[in-house]
């Protein structure tokens, strides 16, 4: 039992977040943002291309279909940084297509998906998995998702769906807590940086606390691809990225209740991506069930 | 990433299952919770089978994987855990391996594996809990011996110990974290009165502990002298980091009996008391997980566990009263028998957050040294 991660899925990680930075660093999620509140949100297929080529989507499709022969652990740490870098797009339908609709595994081909009487990215889209007739337009709480609602859509209940949905808000759970922890070295109020203050030391603390027991459950329902794993590491994940988002907003104070702070938009993808593949009470009624069927 | 034992690993774990079939159906009854000699007799008798079985040293002195196993197995097959062992296997025992000399591994851990001797933690202070570095016992040097004076307090088991892991002042003019040093102290040298302090619990769980110019040879120092304060930090990385493992174990097992308990009582109909069990079924899962994580990180490093046990503590030492917490609702009007399951253990999980470093002293410790914030008030 070697729980940790290997030189090779530290080396894939570091790949990701690189390319994330390159591709998709601050100014260009900032410019993003003003240009879907100006224009209406536009999909960035050069990205979208640029993760295909990089293996995003085709990361667990076999070598001998053309694609990178990878696990769960893998995309999960994939998805993690997309989570980090508020990366849009349906990106956990479209990785869920590679090998089945052409063009997805590329990047070439932008798919996404009917869950939850939702579904994201619906117009932008070349392909629309589920039925998603009768879809109305949503105003979108998250800036860079655009929603329709679906009348009468089924859930999915795709575990796989729900645990690539939980590493990418484990991925904002760290990023918040790693700027909410910055924030508090930095700032002074009353002559001292506030991290010295005690109330806000705690509310950091709790906030790495939360990432870290969201990270060992993200990893290992990668590890053992248990539905029940994947719906406690949903559970975790979630909350640490929504509770994360709303204590880094207060550790920020003032500022993190303006629209130039980050923080509201890691808030609400992770409003948003709680509501999808699994919600909580979803979560918890298959962890009651699986602890009666265990007992 | 990998959660699959190795050919090696599964072999133990038979071994380990096939030795507590056969060992267990001999044990004896357990002891009264109240009588601490009769519990000290049954826990040293089985930490002695164990020890002749090959088991002694399993939570310290082997492969980190093998210590999960023998976790698991033995909470699968309700074995006794450490009990009055706890101090001298999971504390005093790693550190004298890691600081002490060659003399003083051969004097101390033989008989802790062994169940001959028993230890107690002499840290705290009435004036000194979380705020361990502000402790007054003093030592002075008298020849080849120190001689200490002072109060501790909140001792486990005290009264049954032959030892004492303590922490003295030998330098009171030193900045507060220097001029402290880790002794061993012989618990029946003439000067050191016990004093059983009863718990909310009802039970007497610790002790006070009064030193009386108790003279201790300077051969029982371990690590230099001023330098206990490192030595102190093994310690407590142990302690936070490993010593509360085996109970995600039990709190698991635990989980499904409440959970069992509830189906047949109708409490299970409560959509909000349902949820709140799934919701500590991921909890404690992740906790064994967090385990796994972190025994696997230090396995890899060689080294103590480190502050990612503050990390660990906090969390599990809520969530172990959240799930007594929930066990009570189960239960109903029951929780108020102090006779009924999991009642005593719903009184002793109150401890958790105040012992080995309160809730907010770790989340200092979080904040401070793992995110890097300043130094607080």
């Amino acid at each position: 039992m070697r729980f940790r991660l290997t030189d090779e899925q530290r080396a894939l990680r570091a790949g990701v977040r690189g390319l994330l930075e390159r591709r998709f660093g601050r100014e260009r999620l900032r410019a993003a943002v003003a240009a879907s509140v100006a224009d209406g949100p536009v999909l960035d297929r050069g990205l979208w291309r640029a993760l295909g080529e990089a293996g995003f989507f085709a990361l667990r499709l076999p070598e001998a279909e053309g694609g990178v022969g990878l696990g769960l652990p893998e995309a999960v740490l994939a998805f993690e940084e997309a989570g980090r870098a508020l990366l849009p797009g349906p990106l956990v339908a479209t990785h869920l297509a590679a090998g089945e609709v052409p063009g997805a595994a590329e990047g070439a081909v932008v798919v996404t998906a009917v869950d939850a009487r939702l579904v994201e990215w619906r117009d932008a889209a070349d392909v629309v998995r589920g039925d998603a007739s009768g879809a109305v337009p949503v105003r979108s709480v998250d800036p860079l998702t655009p929603l329709h609602r679906v009348p009468g859509g089924a859930r999915a209940g795709d575990p796989v769906a729900a645990l690539l949905t939980a590493a990418e808000q484990l991925g904002s759970a760290g990023r918040t807590a790693e700027l909410a922890a910055r924030y508090a070295r930095e700032r002074e109020q009353f002559g001292r940086p506030v991290g010295a203050f005690q109330a806000v030391q705690h509310l950091c603390a709790d906030m790495l606390v939360r990432v870290e027991v969201a990270r060992a459950a993200v990893y290992a329902a990668a590890v053992t691809g248990d539905p029940a794993d994947a719906a406690g590491a949903k559970l975790l994940a979630d909350e640490a990225a929504v509770r994360g988002a709303r204590d880094c907003l207060q550790v920020y104070g003032g500022l993190g209740f303006t629209w130039e702070a980050d923080v509201h938009l890691h808030l609400k993808r992770a409003w948003l991506r709680a509501e999808r593949w699994m919600t909580a009470t979803a979560a918890e009624e298959a962890l009651a069930a699986r602890l009666v069927a265990d007992g | 990433m990998d959660l699959a034992y190795t050919a090696e690993e599964e072999a133990f774990r038979e071994g380990l299952r096939s030795w507590l079939k056969a060992a267990l159906p001999s044990l004896p009854p357990r002891p009264d919770p109240a009588d601490w000699p009769a519990r000290r007799a049954y826990d040293t008798a089985w930490q002695r089978r164990l020890y002749d079985a090959g088991y002694g040293a399993v939570h310290w002195d082997a492969p980190p994987a093998q210590r999960l196993i023998f976790l698991e197995e033995t909470e699968r097959a309700g074995a006794p855990y450490v009990g009055a062992n706890f101090v001298g296997l999971l504390h005093a025992g790693p550190t004298v391996a890691a600081e002490g000399t060659p003399a003083q591994r051969d004097r101390w851990l033989q008989p802790i594996l062994r169940g001959d001797e028993v230890w107690c933690q002499g840290f705290s202070e009435p004036g000194a809990g979380s705020d361990l570095a502000s402790l007054r016992t003093r030592a002075v040097r008298d020849g080849d011996a120190y001689v200490v004076t002072g109060h501790k307090i909140w001792t486990s088991h005290a009264e049954v110990a032959d030892w004492c892991e303590l922490l003295v002042r030998t330098d009171p003019d030193a900045p507060r974290h220097r001029g402290i040093t880790w002794l061993a102290l012989p618990m029946d040298a003439p000067g050191v009165t016990v004093r059983p302090l009863r718990t909310l619990a009802g039970t007497a769980e610790f002790a006070e502990v009064f030193l009386d110019e108790v003279r201790v040879p300077a051969e029982f120092r371990v690590g230099a002298e001023n330098d206990g304060w490192r030595v102190t930090l093994v310690t407590l990385s142990y302690e936070r980091g490993t010593a509360f493992a085996g109970e995600v174990v039990a709190c698991r097992r635990v989980l499904g009996e409440v959970a069992r308990l509830a189906r047949g009582n109708g409490r299970w109909d409560d959509t909000a008391l349902r949820r709140r069990l799934g919701r500590l079924h991921a909890e404690f899962g992740a906790l064994w997980r967090l385990v796994q994580w972190n025994v696997s990180e230090a396995q890899a490093s060689r080294g103590a566990p480190g502050v990612g046990g503050s990390v660990f503590k906090l969390r599990y030492s809520h969530a172990r009263q959240e799930l007594y917490d929930a066990a009570a609702e189960v239960l109903g009007a029951d929780a108020l028998d102090a006779d009924r399951e999991w009642v005593a253990d719903r009184l002793s999980s109150l401890a958790y957050t105040i012992a080995a470093g309160t809730s907010q002293i770790q989340r200092n410790i979080v904040a401070e040294r793992i995110l890097g914030l300043p130094k607080g008030r």
